[in-house]
């Protein structure tokens, strides 16, 4: 049985289809006993990490969670939250993983439009040679993994893609099991420490890709 | 770096994909669950579900699918077809859409933008804008390019990221169903003035409109639906011939 932490982190339906898709019993909980009893837990988490670490404080489940054994696995703010730090509030985090969240630089910011170099036409396209910067916040969409390290990416290889939706990115770090770059920003798209697992990215909605790392974690 | 996106748009009334779908030679209209797992096990990296249901039953049992859907397939989808209030934007992300997509309704009333950004984030939020030239300008139309606005293109699509759009899907209604190309100086034009993401859409007949669009026109994704659905190509080799010409997709 998984227990999905239920603290109103917003819409988890697709974490609920992934996991039903895959034929596995879930429940959304959060009954410290059930969380106790399960063999895997995930920490889901959609929109404000300040607003989802203050309902996980008031939940009162910190302490259950950080004395968890089990694999446990933070999902896109779920992993967020589970960071020393957010620049999003800002606010402090649970502390389980060495890395910092902090905000991808705004528009104007960033590098320019470096994907497109030598795609243009040499003459005068429309719009080509503008300002316009190339790494658009929120970062959204399919973007390739690289460094990828553990048992949560058996069966996978680096340049594969996933798909992210957020503005705040986790540092590198010595947690750090996967990375992804974004514009000049290169952030951990996965992190572990000891049997904490989280990804920035949405394994539920990544294809068969995020199929393969969820049923490596259910087989952890 | 991001990839840039395919995405086939599927026509869904009264619950069955209209429209024929050509896949491996077999005609079919039917089943829009088992079509969008088809088009996600071909690489599509997102599905479009456009409702053009006439009728208030023919929308409730739209909203019953978009859960079988998201029940369905692995990959990010996007709704859109009569979503007129915050109600139907509640309604459909509760069924499981990743995104919703408003065209008529956010040009008779673009606060709608902003309550339904502000609720559910911007990433929730697509305005798709069908617009046509009228007298050397880009107009902004409803009711499938038959009825034109007040709107302008570039300032409309503005408007709406100000007002908290996460992406614009633009269909140029001049090159729709054409099937010579996408509309590639104002989708340009668009991305060049937008910091959110663009999909082009209208006038794809080849794969080399694919690849001019994604490269000259600037677009972030590229909506297609007719030469999907009769397999005139196919997203494995659409894609490959993309990366080929150094574009960066999702293999």
């Amino acid at each position: 049985m998984i227990a999905i932490i239920d603290y109103n982190a917003g819409n988890i339906r697709s974490v609920e289809n992934a996991l039903s898709r895959l034929g596995c019993e879930y429940v959304l909980t959060a009954d410290p006993a059930v969380i106790r009893a399960a063999d895997k837990v995930i920490l889901p988490g959609v929109g404000n990490a300040a607003a989802a670490v203050a309902e996980l404080r008031r939940s009162g489940l910190v302490p259950l969670i950080r004395s968890l054994r089990k694999p446990v696995l933070g999902i896109c703010v779920g992993l967020q939250v589970l960071c020393r730090d957010s620049e999003e509030g800002p606010c402090e985090g649970i502390g389980l993983f060495d890395a910092h969240v902090r905000r991808f630089p705004g528009a104007g910011a960033v590098s320019k439009k470096e994907s497109l170099r030598g795609m243009l036409p040499a003459t005068d396209s429309p719009g080509a040679g503008d300002e316009r910067p190339v790494a658009k916040v929120p970062h959204m969409g399919w973007n390739a993994l690289g460094n990828l390290d553990g048992k949560l990416f058996a069966g996978l290889q680096g340049g594969c893609h996933v798909y992210f939706v957020h503005s705040y990115y986790p540092t590198l770090g010595p947690d750090t099991i996967a990375t992804c770059r974004h514009g000049d920003t290169l952030f951990s798209a996965a992190l572990r420490y000891e049997n904490f697992y989280g990804t920035q990215f949405h394994p539920e909605k990544s294809g068969a890709v995020g199929g393969q790392i969820l049923r490596n974690f259910l087989t952890l | 770096m991001v990839a840039k996106r395919i995405i086939p748009c599927l026509d869904v009334k009264d619950g069955q994909v209209v429209k024929g779908i050509n896949f491996l030679g077999l005609k079919e209209v039917g089943d829009a669950v088992e079509m969008g797992r088809r088009y996600s096990a071909q690489g599509a990296d997102e599905l479009v579900y456009l409702d053009v249901s006439a009728t208030f039953e023919g929308r409730r049992t739209f909203v019953d699918l978009v859960s079988k859907i998201a029940s369905g397939i692995d990959i990010p989808f996007t709704v859109g077809g009569g979503i007129a209030s915050l109600d139907d934007a509640a309604r459909l992300l509760d069924a499981g859409a990743d995104k919703v997509s408003l065209n008529s309704a956010a040009i008779a009333d673009p606060s709608l933008i902003s309550r339904i950004a502000s609720r559910y984030g911007s990433q929730f939020v697509v305005i798709a804008i069908d617009a046509r030239q009228l007298d050397g300008r880009w107009m902004a139309t409803t009711h499938g390019g038959h009825v034109p606005t007040d709107r302008e293109l570039f300032s409309w699509a503005q408007e709406a990221q100000e007002r908290g759009a996460g992406e614009i899907l633009f269909t140029s209604m001049d090159h729709d169903g054409t099937r010579t190309g996408y509309a590639l100086e104002a989708t340009a034009r668009l991305c060049g003035i937008l910091s959110i993401p663009v999909i082009a859409s209208g006038g794809a007949g080849s794969i080399g409109h694919i690849r001019e669009v994604l490269t000259a026109g600037q677009a972030d994704a590229a909506l297609a639906a007719s030469i999907f659905h009769y397999g005139q190509i196919t997203i494995p080799e659409l894609k490959r011939e993309l990366a080929a010409a150094g574009i960066p997709v999702r293999l």
